[in-house]
């Protein structure tokens, strides 16, 4: 190499350097930003997000300030605190809830060159709007499992949140694999049309209780149905959902799902630090470790224990996928191939029960 | 010992006082809360209060927030307190804001995406029908089965909002959006959107409705003989019966006035700020203005105050929370009590706080 090819390849290494730079420097102190849709108190949903807020702060310390703001309705009123967030200094802001989805990128439009991370959402109208969700339905495999072998009345249900992709195709993970192992299985799903009321989500794990269902799984945020589920003396048992509920252990609460956004939370807001941070859609799960199970307590037989946990393992080896073929539509028309995999867009936008779930998806 | 003694008439100094004391007393009682919060007080009334007025890194933006936030408020408390002062008591306005959005938006979505000048107009006259026709079901069946307006309007609002629901998931929904409820949003459909007027400044069509509204009411309770049947059928109902007032036409009027004008502050909130139809639309502004109506002294300059200074409470709370961390449910107890000390202090306008003579006592 001559001297004038060095030069030249050092020119052009710094110029790629400053060309990065300018997109992706990195920062002292980086100020995140969360709003929740629900108190941090709920021990569901926001709480988990805030204990990757917190994490966060344990992560990085001095550098980085942690701002907050609970129960922000979904709407106007979102558009108003987001503005005001970035107003304050944020850099980052975490937006936690699907329906923050316009205001996220409505703001993020007139303010560039703060980050928004919207969470469950699809649109990224704006290069510094990155979206991020979790594969619950890896989750609700594994609780599906437990709930057709756990079932005495052969009839288990479903609190649904509201008839999003997200949703459905947690009640199709559910159903799907509780029908498995339990071909008599009736599913019945009921809809709170809410993410966090308490009154509302014990109404509908009631109105499933006197159906005859004996296993609940819930989509919405706060321990209610599992407070509905101990009243019944160990006759009907339910799942930790979005933090593990432990509480409620060892029953009615026999296994949960954990969301765990520490790693995501501190990947980012430390990709900011360093300068590394550029736009995703990222969607982890099991294997990532943003979802987990919690603990399966003794009110699972140790055979059934072992089989959720073996799913579990394979889901985490990427070895098992729970939308894996033949599968149905509920009108009988054929979605999944035999030994065909669900693709990703295919779950992203799913409007449709799988065969056998009766009922149908509010329209 | 204190005693209370009616006062022969409301007295007009105390009735235009109790609001402020209401304020006064309001701030003290917060402060010690937020203290025993351990946060500091002073800061924290700062902060709701003055900040969103006047911090330099906010005020630009939350100055004209506050008429984004209290245009709906006022126009619907103005309709309201027209009820309330014939005794007539609509508390499903809430479910009449659903309506009217789902009305209005509705015109405004059928025409999508075709760009005409008259789709916003029609669709402010829709919004204001659907407000009007979801009053008129509580008003008809008062008058003609004498059934409870406030029971019967107030559970109207819960049928609304499941019609809100199967709206956003059925006839309303977005059919680009991917499965996802919630409407198109009509801020990006220039015929069927109610911007910002002037940049910057908050106003929208609904602020000035809301304004006109205030305007209208003062004349009608003031100057019009309809307002005078109203205050006389509230205050003296035999007495309007005399005077020839008719209960059912103004159990109708005022039940349809006040319904047209929830729909119409749905209507302008669906297709300004919100920009669309979701499931959870309706924030509670319809029974806000319940309490904004009352703080306002159901007086429409008062109702325009009350407006402004609640819409303070919940852009400076929102401030509290984020900048100091007070938890969500402080704000709300602090909105509570402004409403218990104003009602509490009520008091002193129809009676006289004495101290009791032992001679009396015997």
């Amino acid at each position: 190499m001559n001297r004038r090819t060095l030069l030249a390849t050092a020119a052009l290494g710094l110029g790629l350097a400053f060309g990065s730079s300018a997109s992706a420097q990195g920062m002292d102190k980086v100020k995140a930003c969360f709003i929740y849709v629900g108190p941090i108190g709920d021990l569901g949903w926001t709480y988990q997000h805030h204990q990757g807020a917190l994490a966060v702060q344990e992560e990085f310390g001095d550098k980085v300030e942690i701002a907050y703001q609970e129960n922000v309705p979904e709407g106007a009123d979102a558009e108003r605190v987001l503005t005001q967030m970035a107003l304050s200094g944020c850099n980052i802001i975490f937006t936690t809830s699907f329906g923050y989805m316009d205001p996220t990128n409505n703001v993020a439009a007139k303010f560039p060159d703060i980050k928004f991370e919207h969470s469950t959402g699809y649109k990224r109208e704006h290069p510094n709007v990155s979206t991020y969700n979790a594969r619950f339905y890896e989750g609700r495999a594994v609780q599906g499992h437990i709930a057709g072998k756990m079932t005495k009345t052969n009839k288990i249900g479903y609190i649904g949140s509201f008839p999003i992709p997200e949703v459905v195709m947690g009640i199709n993970s559910y159903y799907l694999h509780a029908k498995k192992v339990n071909p008599d299985v009736q599913l019945s799903v009921v809809w709170a049309f809410t993410w966090f009321d308490p009154a509302k989500e014990a109404d509908s794990a009631k109105a499933l209780i006197d159906q005859g269902v004996d296993v609940i799984a819930a989509h919405t945020d706060s321990t209610a149905p599992l407070a509905e589920a101990a009243k019944t003396n160990g006759t009907v048992i339910g799942f930790g959902q979005a933090s593990d509920m432990a509480d409620y252990k060892p029953s009615p609460r026999v296994a949960s799902i954990i969301d765990n956004w520490n790693p995501y939370y501190i990947k980012r807001v430390g990709a900011l630090l360093d300068g590394t941070y550029e736009q995703i859609d990222s969607w982890a799960g099991i294997p990532e470790g943003e979802v987990e199970i919690g603990e399966i307590t003794d009110a699972v037989p140790a055979d059934v224990k072992a089989e959720a946990e073996a799913m579990r393992d394979a889901i985490a080896a990427g070895t098992y996928h729970p939308f894996t073929g033949p599968i149905n539509k509920q009108d009988g028309t054929e979605w999944l191939a035999d030994g065909a995999v669900a693709p990703d867009g295919d779950l992203l936008g799913m409007n449709f029960f799988v065969e056998g779930i009766t009922g149908d998806i509010p329209k | 010992m204190l005693r209370l003694e009616k006062r022969p008439s409301p007295s007009r100094f105390w009735q235009g006082a109790t609001p402020i004391l209401a304020v006064v007393l309001t701030m003290i009682a917060g402060g010690l809360m937020f203290a025993a919060l351990g946060k500091n007080p002073f800061e924290a009334i700062r902060t709701i209060f003055w900040d969103p007025l006047f911090h330099p890194q906010f005020a630009s933006y939350s100055r004209p927030q506050l008429l984004v936030k209290a245009g709906p408020l006022i126009l619907i408390a103005i309709g309201l307190s027209l009820g309330f002062r014939a005794g007539i008591w609509n508390i499903g306005a809430e479910g009449q804001y659903i309506m009217g959005a789902l009305f209005g938006a509705g015109v405004g979505l059928a025409f999508y995406p075709a760009d005409l000048w008259f789709i916003f107009p029609l669709m402010v006259i829709a919004g204001a029908f659907g407000g009007w026709i979801w009053a008129m079901i509580p008003a008809i069946l008062k008058t003609k089965f004498n059934t409870n307006e406030i029971l019967v309007s107030l559970l109207m609002v819960y049928i609304a909002q499941n019609f809100l629901s199967s709206m956003s998931l059925g006839l309303l929904r977005n059919p680009e959006g991917g499965g996802f409820p919630g409407s198109r949003n009509l801020s990006q459909y220039p015929a069927a959107s109610n911007p910002e007027l002037i940049a910057g400044t908050g106003m929208h069509w609904g602020v000035i409705a809301a304004f006109m509204a205030v305007i209208a009411a003062y004349i009608l309770l003031q100057r019009h003989i309809l307002g005078f049947h109203i205050k006389l059928a509230g205050q003296a109902p035999r007495a309007a019966r005399y005077a020839g007032v008719n209960p059912t036409g103004l159990v109708l009027l005022c039940m349809g006035i006040s319904g047209a004008l929830a729909g119409l502050a749905g209507l302008f909130e669906v297709s300004g700020p919100a920009g669309q139809i979701s499931i959870d639309f309706n924030v509670g502004y319809g029974f806000t203005a319940i309490i904004v109506a009352f703080l306002g002294r159901l007086n429409p300059i008062g109702i325009l105050l009350a407006g402004l200074l609640m819409a303070l409470t919940y852009i400076g709370g929102e401030l509290a929370q984020f900048m100091l961390g007070l938890p969500a449910a402080a704000i709300q107890a602090f909105q509570g009590m402004l409403l218990f000390f104003l009602l509490a202090v009520d008091l002193l306008s129809n009676y006289r706080i004495r101290l009791a003579h032992k001679k009396e006592a015997i």
